[in-house]
């Protein structure tokens, strides 16, 4: 197979993962490469769906067939040979051979887009749980999740872990009417993102709402009984009873296919500015990948849009182009309960003292706006309640603008282009190429 | 055929007919008597419109080449018209997860809360040709132009 490619003079990628950065990998190899052979392995049985939407779906605002964020006309008009329930084993470097439950297959490039999978912390006695132990990453966690509930007409659920992704499977699971307790081992939920005051909003909303948030605890221990998780022991000895624990503590790279070679990671996969692993044919993107990001620290910063630009940066240089990815800060936008939030970068700083807090409060209206500068740039910010012009923000920090001339003006009714310094405005409204 | 909106502030008088005329243009009727005064829902517009002190200006979406908003969507809401390369939205995709209004650089996309939807967003009149609002700019504050860069008159 590999001569016959070689005499057409045709390349094969294969792509490892079918989510954000995967898909997006495929329209970035189409940019430059409209001949070569894609192959896009994915071991789920969908031919795409968008994995941050399983909480609508499990709160039934979106149903099955509304998941997808590409139509199935993208893979037929990209030529695209998708394998659905099909593993990857193993990735031979030295005779450029995958291994799969499916065979295996000779390539050129690689890219890997394995994403996170769940953290599952040693809490004693889990190992015996057979019945009602849940994480919520995927579309199948969210149908098994929905289907137990239904069967054992579940009331009550214990969710460890109040960030992103405890807090998202807590909303579906309010709004089905189930009684929901969040166990978070810091003293505030979403604390990674928000600070004091926005989590202290967010987590009254939640109360509000039928939902009891257990903080500065975690869980030791389960009992279980046949296999059907009976109640779960906290730190402090507090008893809930419970029949249904989801873990929800954060993911990890899923870095399963490189074990045992000659690729490099620290956390997730390393790879440079071009998002080229160690080895020159492998590529890898999204939520496996450890890139030097905006702070110019290495990490792995799991959202979304990261993804979908890494994915793409790999398939336009894999396919022969030659472009730079630049780095992102964490951002988030998220909305929990019709209150639209959205942070970016550094929302709480360590050292106050260096920086200069921007904030605006109105516990009414349920608005907030925070924004934190240091040496006059603006390095995070939360929006909270009133989010509509927040992107502006966004670009301020990843311009490096520096804002003491207008910082006044930042939480102020005028906040809009028109604050900002001529000359960046006019750079961000004139578009590329484009003189005004 | 890639057609682009300039901006030229400095010839702005703070009319705000483009917003007039893009609210017009996108209701049902056409009929700017009907829109303003009729019984539907008054479309939002596409242009969010600005003024401080003397100076003034509309901005619409840049339809940017690298847009940030596609690469956010997590519905695949946002996209690209392959022909004009404008970027348009889908509002039967559209969830109301905000990632398009927290990465665009100029704060552009309006939002409607009620339902959890984007409300507006320019699509530079793309089924009527050419866009409202540079069609009744009377100082040509914005203006059509080409790729090249060449203005376009209707």
């Amino acid at each position: 197979m590999k001569k016959e490619n070689e005499l057409r003079n045709k390349k094969r990628y294969i792509i490892i993962g079918n989510s954000a950065s995967g898909v997006s990998c495929i329209e970035g190899i189409r940019e430059n490469d409209k001949e070569g052979e894609i192959l896009v392995f994915s071991d789920e049985d969908y031919f795409n769906y968008s994995r941050p939407l399983i909480s609508y779906y499990l709160a039934g605002k979106l149903k099955e067939d509304q998941l997808n964020f590409k139509d199935e006309k993208f893979y037929e008009k990209n030529n695209v040979k998708l394998f659905l329930k099909t593993r990857c084993e193993k990735i031979d470097l030295k005779d450029k051979i995958l291994f799969t439950t499916y065979g295996k297959f000779n390539f050129d490039y690689i890219f890997i887009g394995t994403g996170g999978k769940p953290i599952i912390p040693d809490i004693k006695g889990i190992e015996k749980i057979k019945n009602g132990l849940f994480t919520f990453t995927k579309l199948n966690d969210a149908k098994k999740l929905e289907r137990y509930i239904e069967d054992k007409k579940v009331k009550e659920v214990v969710i460890l872990g109040g960030g992103l992704i405890g807090l998202k499977c807590a909303e579906g699971l309010i709004s089905k009417n189930i009684f929901v307790k969040i166990v978070e081992l810091s003293d505030r939920i979403f604390a990674n993102t928000f600070d004091n005051i926005a989590s202290e909003i967010v987590e009254n909303k939640l109360k509000e709402n039928n939902c009891e948030i257990i903080k500065g605890n975690t869980i030791e221990k389960v009992n279980t009984k046949d296999g059907d998780l009976k109640e779960v022991i906290l730190k402090d000895g507090k008893k809930i009873k419970a029949n249904v624990l989801v873990i929800a503590i954060g993911v990890v790279p899923n870095t399963e296919i490189i074990e045992g070679i000659n690729i490099k990671k620290n956390k997730g996969i390393i790879v440079d500015e071009y998002m080229k692993t160690n080895i020159p044919f492998i590529y890898a993107g999204g939520d496996v990948a450890e890139s030097i990001e905006f702070d110019g620290n290495i990490s792995v910063i799991a959202i979304w849009p990261r993804a979908t630009k890494q994915g793409k940066i790999a398939g336009i240089n894999m396919s022969g182009g030659s472009k730079k990815y630049e780095g992102i800060f964490i951002m988030n936008s998220i909305e929990f309960f019709g209150i639209p939030t959205i942070s970016f970068g550094i929302t709480n700083p360590k050292d106050e003292k260096r920086c200069e807090i921007l904030k605006k409060i109105d516990y009414e209206k349920k608005i907030y706006k925070k924004i934190v500068i240091n040496e006059n740039k603006i390095v995070g910010g939360i929006f909270l309640g009133d989010i509509e012009r927040a992107g502006i923000l966004n670009g301020l920090i990843k311009n490096r603008i520096d804002v003491s001339s207008f910082k006044n003006l930042l939480l102020d009714e005028k906040f809009g282009l028109l604050i900002l310094p001529e000359t960046y405005r006019k750079h961000i409204v004139k578009g590329e190429g484009i003189e005004v | 055929m890639v057609k682009r909106i300039i901006i030229r502030e400095e010839y702005c008088i703070g009319c705000r007919l483009c917003e007039v005329h893009c609210i017009t243009k996108h209701s049902k009727t056409k009929d700017i008597i009907k829109t303003y005064k009729g019984h539907e829902p008054k479309p939002v517009s596409g242009i969010y419109f600005e003024e401080l002190g003397h100076i003034s200006f509309a901005i619409q979406c840049r339809h940017c080449e690298d847009a940030q908003c596609i690469e956010a969507c997590l519905t695949g809401a946002m996209y690209r018209n392959e022909n004009t390369k404008a970027v348009l939205h889908n509002k039967e995709k559209c969830i109301g997860c905000w990632m398009c209004v927290m990465v665009c650089p100029l704060g552009v996309i309006k939002i409607d809360k009620e339902n959890k939807k984007v409300a507006s967003k320019c699509d530079l009149c793309i089924e009527e040709g050419f866009p409202a609002c540079v069609e009744n700019c009377p100082n040509e504050a914005i203006i059509l132009v080409n790729e090249k860069g060449e203005r376009i008159e209707k």
